[in-house]
């Protein structure tokens, strides 16, 4: 988060204290994207997802005035929103934990790009390297990864994604929380961390790849 | 050293370390390994390419705005509250 944006998070909540309504409006506009993301992947639905963040917020209005500045707004918000969609989730006996789960999606084998895509270890002069290789996807793909038809593809399969790994790409990539955030948030250790976005990022490029079509 | 940290990375062993090179997390020697083969490796370059454009596209993805009616639903708290 940029230093100015500090600033104004500060004088927003301060303007929050002094009971302002644009300074609500401003902050509920500002973290419902992210805010909502964060909730689907508690809630089955999202409907559920919105009723989340709506309780987050309440949340908010009722602990403001004990809110003392030590972790950062952010921080405070999405640990709100966590054990909401917490405690909602046990209430529906969804009660496996994260760190479980975690654990679980990171074991087992899952290969960042197919085998078949690679020759064979006993290849006489270039065991496993490509023989199906990545082809560029050209100079500025940005305008083309940033197209509706590309986002609603990649929205599709972070849906898609077994739940830790889409927490983790989620709020590491989505809404560029640190790996120590994430990790905290989470309560997952930094392998696992890792090992759940390197999937997920994995997924997200094999995706666009077949997206961009390979040569 | 092991035999294996001394022998050239293969591009099957370079895409499952890409996030861990992303994100500063290999040891130096294996991070050496995984420079070596880049700079012979245009294949792997460009994979590595698609892995960080993959990233960036992420962060770009577009906020959902909330609904009216949540928004208005949110208000009415706020004003109970106020």
């Amino acid at each position: 988060m940029t230093n100015d944006l500090v600033l104004d998070e500060t004088q927003l909540l301060a303007a929050l204290r002094e009971r302002d309504e644009a300074a609500f409006v401003t902050l509920v506009r500002r973290y419902h994207g992210p805010l909502l993301r964060l909730a689907m992947v508690y809630a089955g639905s999202r409907a559920v997802a919105e009723e989340i963040v709506q309780e987050t917020w309440l949340g908010v209005l009722q602990g403001i005035d004990r809110f003392e500045g030590r972790a950062s707004f952010k921080t405070w918000l999405f640990r709100i929103l966590i054990n909401r969609a917490k405690t909602r989730s046990e209430r529906e006996r969804r009660t496996v934990p994260f760190s479980a789960l975690a654990s679980s999606e990171a074991g087992g084998d899952e290969p960042a790009v197919s085998p078949d895509r690679f020759l064979g270890a006993d290849h006489p002069d270039w065991p496993n390297h490509w023989c199906a290789p990545p082809t560029s996807w050209g100079a500025s793909p940005d305008q083309l990864l940033l197209s509706k038809e590309a986002r609603d593809l990649i929205g599709g399969v972070i849906a898609g994604l077994p739940p830790a790994q889409r927490q983790v790409i989620t709020l590491r990539d989505v809404d560029g929380w640190s790996a120590e955030e994430v990790c905290n948030a989470l309560d997952v250790s930094e392998t696992n961390q890792r090992v759940l976005l390197h999937r997920a990022r994995s997924r997200v490029r094999g995706a666009l790849e077949s997206y961009f079509g390979r040569e | 050293m092991s035999t294996t940290d001394a022998q050239e990375m293969t591009c099957k062993e370079l895409v499952e370390l890409v996030t861990d090179y992303l994100e500063g997390a290999l040891p130096p020697a294996t991070r050496a390994r995984f420079d070596e083969h880049l700079a012979g490796c245009p294949f792997c370059t460009t994979y590595l390419e698609q892995m960080r454009q993959t990233v960036k596209t992420l962060g770009a993805l577009p906020d959902a705005s909330i609904p009216p009616a949540a928004l208005d639903a949110l208000l009415g708290h706020f004003r109970k509250w106020r």
